[in-house]
């Protein structure tokens, strides 16, 4: 756990509509802490990508808005902010699903990440051998074509990109998204090291429950644009409720989705 | 080597210099296109327009002149003064930055995120809009460019290649402006192509390019690379507009050279560079040889009006993305 309480990031009781009419986010409200990896967890359609973009304000582009709460970045409303501002403000998202740049290398994808930093060439050139030095995989592959990578080495490009800007706080939205379970641990286990030996924070949404619980510090659960639970991750871990319904145990061991009890106490749980 | 096989060179030069004017129209499509997925039909009343502006700042007319005077009652046309080339089409590329920002900034800024076919939709009634502004700003008479480009056939080529095959043959007839051209358009291209590939904006060009969301999540600016490309597409535009308004005349019909554009793209691809300049050259000797080899002697001539179109067709049936469009990426 850090040690520091120091919040930097805030998300007080937002709510998000598309096209003016389709409500996602119904009052989410969460703090990041410095220096600490939080996780947002949920499935499918619960917000967590809403959750990240409103913060990032990336929902102009797809017809979303903030219509109420506020978004409080070091004690400064950011919600009004266009996501480059942002950027420079440290804070840097890595969309769901890589985003990479397909058409260009690797090493440009990694040099597009540095477009808002204003330090310099060689301040740049130190950052991409620190971004290589985190993933070796990207060095070798440097040369070719982010599109002709495999999905490892693409979420691996992303996060770099990210890394480039020089962020304070990383969005880091799915990175487990569609790789096989030793590239997930290894993915995470670099995140961890940027969090302990660069000092960035994480704010990391995830379906993957059990991987992102062992990694992170703390957690928030997310259901149909609510927030429905929250605490410490080792907390979290030993929830008998998250246990059954995200990691798949119960105190009878595994369960089959059949259970009806199991459905009904569920359904109690989210009304 | 016989008279006709050299006068079939000929045709071939001839033809690749043509290719190369339809090839600096293509150009500014594929910037636009590339950048932002906006097909820009403007872009041919856009090298009306940058021509119209270059001719009138040279000749020191007052712009919106018949606006002035009906508002103010006043008689005035020129200011009196006539401004050298190179200041005159450095003001026109100012003009043509301010009518990037303004298209991104009244225009597209609003519709982010719409359908092509709005977007397209949207370049056509600019087309019509700056082709209004065009004539209210600078009247609506044919004017001639006075650039001091040189016109006519090359007699230092003709000279230095006569009798090359016999008494036949009188030397390669090569026209100077097309020389000119040529030349432009390659420091041009190879301008753009170093910029896009080696400079941080042009980096920032092509991640635009290939993805929006993933480029702002960066923190680039769209408004900002928009501009920029549609500034880029303006100064070609001027380019285009110069070349093909020395040739012809500065006038309306001008803006009708975008659909000459319009095959040069589906062979070379709406998304590169290089494919602009090739596949423009392509459809230059192509319809030039064909026109030489079977449609003068076969088909009763004329054949230039529909040989680039049914060309473009050919290749849309065998090879959609064009000869050097970016591959569509899939990992298997």
């Amino acid at each position: 756990m850090p040690d520091s309480k120091e919040t930097l990031l805030e998300v007080n009781n937002i709510e998000v509509i598309y096209n003016h009419v389709i409500l996602v986010l119904k009052g989410v409200s969460l703090n990041v802490p410095k220096g600490g990896i939080t996780a947002l967890l949920g499935g499918n359609g619960a917000g967590k990508t809403t959750t990240l973009k409103a913060i990032s304000n990336l929902l102009h582009s797809e017809r979303g808005e903030v219509t109420k709460g506020s978004v409080i970045y070091r004690g400064e409303p950011v919600h009004h902010l266009s996501p480059e501002a942002l950027v420079k403000k440290g804070v840097v998202q890595v969309m769901e699903g890589r985003h990479c740049f397909e058409h260009l290398t690797i090493e440009e994808n990694l040099l597009t990440g540095a477009y808002t930093r204003r330090d310099g060439g060689a301040a740049v050139a130190a950052d991409l051998e620190m971004v290589y030095t985190y993933f070796p995989r990207l060095k070798e592959r440097r040369k070719s074509q982010a599109g002709y990578t495999s999905g490892g080495e693409q979420q691996m490009c992303a996060i770099g990109r990210a890394l480039m800007s020089r962020p304070e706080t990383i969005l880091l939205d799915e990175p487990s998204m569609g790789l096989a379970p030793q590239l997930v641990e290894e993915i995470f286990t670099i995140v961890k090291n940027l969090n302990e030996n660069e000092g960035v924070s994480f704010l990391l949404a995830e379906q993957n429950t059990n991987v992102a619980l062992r990694f992170a510090h703390q957690g928030y659960i997310l259901e149909s644009g609510r927030v429905v639970m929250e605490g410490p991750a080792a907390e979290l871990r030993e929830n008998p409720d998250v246990k059954e319904f995200y990691l798949g145990m119960s105190d009878e061991g595994r369960k089959s989705f059949r259970d009806v009890r199991s459905y009904r106490r569920r359904k109690r749980w989210l009304a | 080597m016989s008279a006709d096989f050299l006068y079939g060179i000929e045709v071939v030069l001839n033809g690749l210099m043509a290719g190369v004017l339809y090839a600096l129209v293509a150009l500014g499509f594929v910037l636009i296109f590339k950048a932002s997925g906006i097909f820009n039909f403007a872009q041919g009343v856009m090298a009306l327009f940058a021509a119209l502006t270059l001719v009138g700042i040279m000749e020191g007319q007052v712009p919106f002149a018949h606006l002035i005077n009906a508002v103010f009652g006043t008689n005035i046309h020129h200011f009196g003064w006539q401004v050298p080339a190179i200041l005159a089409i450095f003001l026109t590329v100012l003009v043509m930055i301010a009518f990037a920002w303004a298209v991104q900034h009244f225009v597209f800024r609003h519709l982010v995120g719409q359908e092509p076919i709005i977007l397209f939709m949207a370049t056509i009634g600019l087309a019509y809009f700056l082709e209004g502004v065009g004539d209210l700003m600078w009247g609506s008479s044919i004017r001639t460019l006075a650039l001091g480009l040189p016109q006519g056939g090359s007699l230092w080529v003709e000279e230095m290649t006569n009798g090359l095959g016999g008494d036949d043959f009188y030397g390669f007839f090569i026209d100077k402006l097309d020389m000119v051209a040529t030349l432009v358009a390659l420091v041009l291209v190879a301008g753009l192509v170093a910029f896009a590939q080696y400079t941080k904006q042009g980096r920032a060009m092509r991640a635009v390019a290939d993805d929006h969301q993933a480029a702002l999540s960066v923190g680039i600016s769209l408004s900002y690379i928009w501009v920029l490309v549609w500034s880029l597409a303006g100064i070609v535009a001027l380019v285009a507009g110069v070349m093909w308004g020395a040739k012809s005349g500065v006038q309306f019909s001008l803006s009708l050279i975008a659909l000459k554009a319009l095959p040069v793209l589906m062979l070379g691809g709406f998304t590169s560079i290089p494919g602009a300049i090739v596949g423009g050259m392509i459809i230059g000797v192509g319809e030039k040889l064909f026109e030489y080899t079977i449609g003068a002697p076969y088909l009763g001539g004329a054949t230039e009006n529909w040989f680039a179109y049914m060309l473009a067709l050919v290749f849309l049936v065998f090879r959609p993305q064009g000869l050097f469009g970016e591959r569509i990426i899939e990992r298997v």
